[in-house]
């Protein structure tokens, strides 16, 4: 018991031991000698007014990437040749090597099968539709320029791309990989267009045994750099 | 539909590009600045500039500037001679470009992986945040192509580098997330299904050049299918990857 208060009384004590410790209270501390007043006799210390200047990171627009659409022609094998529409996004790592997303879809036609045989047609109308995505690399071959007249050049590239991606057709997710090659000719500083052609190299079952299918595609792009 | 959403995003792009239209004004150091044709180390040089001269920065693409001098003679100058230019402050121009040493010390990454899922062909982005150094979250979409079905998986897990200093670093992974499966369409009476699945792997990155990584990764699912057994898959890929 006589511990307990013994340890009250101390903890009391160290309490108001805290409180004299006043971090808030402001006393100013005892006047020091006035300054001269003769200050007339020594030469004025001259405060420089420098205008400080801020320095920020360069903020410098880059156009690295390109995007666009495309329109062009489509051979599916076996299922006639048709129109192709499709976007087209690029991000360019440096001058030579660009990586790059194209999606695109088509109808698919008849293939001679259904057209001879005048049977029931193999695909509905929604297998029959084309679509695929392809994700993969460029390669800007043969950078150059094109001259039309003897007053315009105009900056090209001609490049080879290889991708992997999928295609919808037929009623399956098909595993492609697309090879192709394309120009590019910058009309404005930001605005080019393509030519491209490619081949969509994947599986088709539809027609009995699974066989290799190689569908070619011609198409003609504008795409802008931002 | 979709031809109106390209041409809008077309028309999007354009406004943009137009848009900055402001450039920063630099002084040359360098004995002289070269200005060539166009971004490439392959066009002719057709004007330069004089040390002490100004030039205005337009754009940038990739390691090309193109600037235009107070002759109003336009050029695209390499990254090289750019770096040796004054701002207005007087200080040399910063170009912030990612290298060797921001490897390991990145946040964010974003890649393409190719490979092989349970003997069917996969394609893969994914995209990843990093808390540290050393330990990072990834969120992977992937589309599996098989010859008897088809799938995609959506995936969110941890990654740990042990050595974040190495240029080539090795990287173990951990996470779960969905999967779903269709026959393919010559198929008959095999139903769709979706179930969880639960992944550990392996994986080595490399530093090729400036933002741009190689990575490669092995992979093990299970499948908690909703049959008496789980399905086990082993998955492969390799691809490549960019931070920043």
């Amino acid at each position: 018991m006589e511990n307990r208060i013994r340890i009250f009384l101390l903890t009391g004590l160290l309490a108001m031991a805290g409180c004299s410790y006043m971090p808030w209270r402001n006393d100013a501390p005892a006047e020091g000698p006035p300054p001269p007043e003769n200050a007339g006799d020594t030469p004025v210390v001259i405060e420089p007014q420098v205008e400080r200047r801020e320095i920020k990171p360069a903020k410098i627009d880059t156009e690295n990437w390109e995007a666009g659409a495309y329109v062009g022609s489509l051979s599916v094998e076996d299922f006639e040749v048709n129109l192709v529409y499709g976007a087209r996004i690029a991000y360019h790592l440096n001058e030579d090597f660009f990586a790059e997303a194209t999606f695109g879809t088509s109808d698919a036609g008849l293939s001679s099968f259904e057209r001879l045989s005048g049977g029931a047609p193999l695909l509905t109308d929604s297998e029959r539709q084309f679509t695929y995505y392809n994700l993969g690399f460029g390669w800007n071959a043969l950078p150059g320029e094109i001259f039309l007249g003897g007053k315009r050049a105009y900056n090209s590239a001609v490049y080879l791309t290889l991708g992997a991606g999928a295609t919808q057709f037929a009623g399956a997710d098909r595993f492609t990989i697309t090879a192709g090659a394309g120009a590019r000719v910058l009309i404005k500083d930001w605005l080019a267009v393509h030519l491209d052609m490619r081949d969509l190299i994947m599986d088709v079952d539809v027609l009995g045994a699974n066989k290799s299918t190689h569908n070619y595609e011609a198409t003609l792009g504008l795409t802008a750099f931002f | 539909m979709a031809r109106l959403a390209a041409c809008g995003l077309l028309f999007f792009l354009a406004a943009i590009s137009t848009a900055w239209a402001e450039g920063l004004e630099v002084t040359v150091v360098d004995p002289y600045l070269e200005l060539r044709t166009g971004p490439g180390r392959g066009f002719p040089i057709v004007h330069v500039v004089e040390r002490g001269e100004t030039v205005k920065v337009e754009t940038r693409r990739t390691d090309w500037f193109q600037v235009i001098d107070v002759n109003g003679r336009e050029g695209w100058v390499h990254r090289d001679q750019m770096v040796e230019t004054l701002v207005p402050a007087g200080v040399k121009l910063a170009i912030d470009d990612p290298a060797r040493e921001d490897f390991g010390a990145h946040r964010r990454e974003v890649g393409l992986l190719l490979g092989d899922y349970g003997g069917a062909n996969v394609v893969t982005v994914y995209g990843a945040y990093a808390f540290n150094e050393h330990l990072s979250a990834e969120l992977a979409l992937a589309h599996i192509l098989g010859n008897f079905s088809d799938g995609q998986y959506a995936t969110i897990g941890v990654t740990h580098v042990p050595m974040p200093e190495w240029r080539i670093q090795p990287f173990l992974s951990l996470g779960t997330g969905v999967m779903r499966i269709q026959p393919a369409g010559t198929l008959v009476g095999t139903p769709e299904r979706t179930d969880q699945v639960a992944y550990a792997g392996i994986g080595v990155r490399a530093y090729l050049a400036r933002r741009f990584i190689v990575r490669g990764e092995y992979k093990e699912y299970v499948v908690f299918t909703d049959r008496d057994e789980n399905e086990e898959d082993i998955e492969w890929k390799i691809g490549f990857a960019f931070f920043f």
